[in-house]
């Protein structure tokens, strides 16, 4: 009686050490050796873009890259200067287009349509948007305001840029205002404060980090998109006109168009805008990282 | 039977200043029934409280004794599924009525919950938060009286250098009391309490339940207790409930040493719940 209270399984004939196959062994190492090496694989071909960038994009940079316009076909140097200063505008416009719509439809379905039917309906639709190809946003802005306004305009592209962060912003913006415990609402209505008080000034206030990070991200979204310009934005080698009509230049269609292009500085400024780009999305990255790590520490 | 109760409960019986049954009732509650859905959670609950008295509502989980507290503020109509019937009277007025401004009622009927709740705002700010909903004062008028909540809260001399500091740095007791502060700026006339200290260290526990005492002199309280002896430390009216009936409502001294209803004596004595 008293023996069997001290008699570990492990220890007794019936169930010996050595139980466990050795092929399990084998498969749990295997596992794990494949994981690793796939994700090496994702990181190593990540890291030779960043470097081929850096060493082909490093070279083509100048001041005059900065500061010139692009060159016309057979023309000596030249920069992208309009091109970067084309961006700009494009990707703040879609911006600020984006995020109100963005913010409050991502607030209706956090706050006010929940579980509802319509809710679940325009956050599927939301959902689809996400993931539509970016040509074919394009192709509809071309169709909704290229061909009525009579000419390709910054307005159609910052508007198509908008349509691609719209579903970005929406999404984050619903799952920060999730985060907010319901009991800090309930604290707010408590005091006798309408309810969008508690989303403006509690609710909003809470998930504050969180959602510039989404807005933040939805710009390093649209800051590279190509194919939604090629059909509003277009591109052309002048500065912007003051009235956004007319092509606008832009850093990923003309990336698009010198690459492919057989001038050898056409190709060298190609490397040099998409370096650009790229080191511009990273920084905004961090910036959106360093953010909601801030947020946690409070 | 009652010298077991005499032994449990009576270190902690008449701390809490004795019960005025003279006091003429705030809260009166008429044949309530609460339903969550097709759930009927609350059967029939009349009960009267006091003013300037504070009552503590007990139970096994699940008695209904939040919902009775939460019927109070009408915080439950935030939920579309949950709803009451029956009248709950304020002052005589039926605040259960759909013509009731529930964010009025909500200035005159406080509530502080089980976690602490502060807002992502400064400490002033979170007490501010409420006044600035119904009143319109001046910069010097404002801070008269967030000082005079935060005294009232007992937190004044552990914050008034740090005003200006976020509420969530606060320690749990202390974001509590801060939650009491809030509430009681705005001046209500009830404050309902749903288990303020069952998120709260022993000590901290002591300084809000010595608050309650002193918040007593001005206004009525209802508090929802896990913690028998909190009850009979604090309150001068005790209702018993169990699945969703009120079964016994009395003075407290009387609930715990001479209870009428052998559930009551049951529960109160630990055999059940």
């Amino acid at each position: 009686m008293d023996t069997a209270v001290y008699d570990h399984p492990a220890t007794t004939a019936h169930a010996p050490w050595g139980r466990v196959r050795r092929s399990r062994h084998v498969a749990d190492r295997a596992l794990k050796i494949i994981c690793t090496l796939f994700t090496g694989l994702g990181a190593f071909v990540l890291g030779w873009i960043l470097l081929m960038l850096l060493v082909e994009g490093i070279g083509g940079l100048s001041p005059a890259v900065f500061t010139e316009t692009t060159p016309g076909p057979g023309t000596e140097g030249g920069g992208i200067a309009n091109a970067i200063v084309g961006s700009l505008i494009l990707t703040i416009l879609g911006v600020m287009i984006a995020t109100p719509i963005g913010v409050l439809a991502g607030t209706y379905l956090a706050e006010y349509g929940k579980n509802s039917k319509l809710a679940t309906v325009i956050r599927f639709v939301n959902d689809i948007l996400l993931a539509a190809p970016s040509i074919l946003i394009g192709l509809f802005v071309y169709i909704l305001m290229v061909q009525p306004m009579g000419g390709y305009s910054g307005w159609a592209g910052g508007v198509a840029l908008a349509i691609i962060a719209v579903p970005v912003i929406v999404r984050s913006t619903e799952d920060m205002l999730r985060l907010v415990p319901g009991s800090l609402r309930e604290a707010g209505a408590a005091l006798g404060a309408p309810m969008s008080t508690v989303i403006v000034k509690i609710s909003w206030k809470a998930a504050r980090a969180g959602m510039v990070t989404g807005v933040i991200l939805a710009t390093a979204r649209i800051a590279g998109e190509t194919a939604p310009l090629l059909f509003t934005a277009l591109n052309n080698n002048f500065w912007f006109s003051p009235s956004l009509m007319g092509g606008v230049s832009n850093l990923p269609v003309t990336i698009y168009q010198f690459a492919l292009a057989p001038y050898e500085n056409w190709r060298q400024l190609a490397w040099a805008g998409a370096l650009i780009i790229t080191l511009s999305i990273l920084a905004l990255s961090i910036v959106a990282r360093l953010l909601l790590k801030k947020d946690k520490v409070r | 039977m009652s010298s077991t109760i005499a032994v449990n409960t009576s270190s902690a019986i008449g701390n809490a200043a004795a019960a005025d049954t003279n006091a003429p009732a705030r809260i009166a509650v008429k044949k309530l029934n609460f339903y969550y859905g097709d759930f009927r959670s609350l059967k029939d609950i009349s009960l009267d409280f006091y003013d300037r008295q504070v009552t503590a509502l007990i139970g096994p989980s699940g008695c209904g004794k939040s919902t009775l507290l939460r019927t109070f503020n009408r915080i439950y109509s935030l939920y579309p599924e949950q709803r009451a019937e029956g009248q709950i009277l304020l002052d005589g007025q039926n605040v259960l009525l759909p013509s009731i401004d529930v964010n009025e009622l909500r200035a005159r009927v406080g509530m502080v919950f089980q976690k602490p709740t502060p807002f992502p705002m400064s400490i002033y700010d979170n007490i501010a938060f409420g006044i600035r909903l119904y009143e319109k004062l001046s910069r010097s008028e404002l801070d008269g009286r967030v000082e005079e909540a935060l005294r009232k809260a007992a937190l004044w001399d552990e914050v008034k250098d740090k005003l200006r500091q976020s509420g969530m740095g606060l320690s749990g007791g202390q974001q509590q009391r801060l939650c009491i502060a809030r509430t009681i700026a705005q001046r209500p006339e009830v404050i309902l309490l749903d288990e303020p200290t069952s998120a709260l260290d022993p000590i901290s526990t002591g300084k809000i339940e010595e608050l309650i005492e002193q918040l007593r002199s001005e206004f009525t309280i209802v508090i929802v207790t896990h913690n028998m002896q909190q009850a009979a430390r604090i309150s001068q009216f005790t209702a018993f409930m169990y699945l969703g009936e009120l079964i016994e409502f009395g003075p407290t001294t009387k609930m715990f040493m001479n209870p009428s209803k052998k559930q009551t004596q049951d529960y109160i004595t630990g055999r059940f719940g």
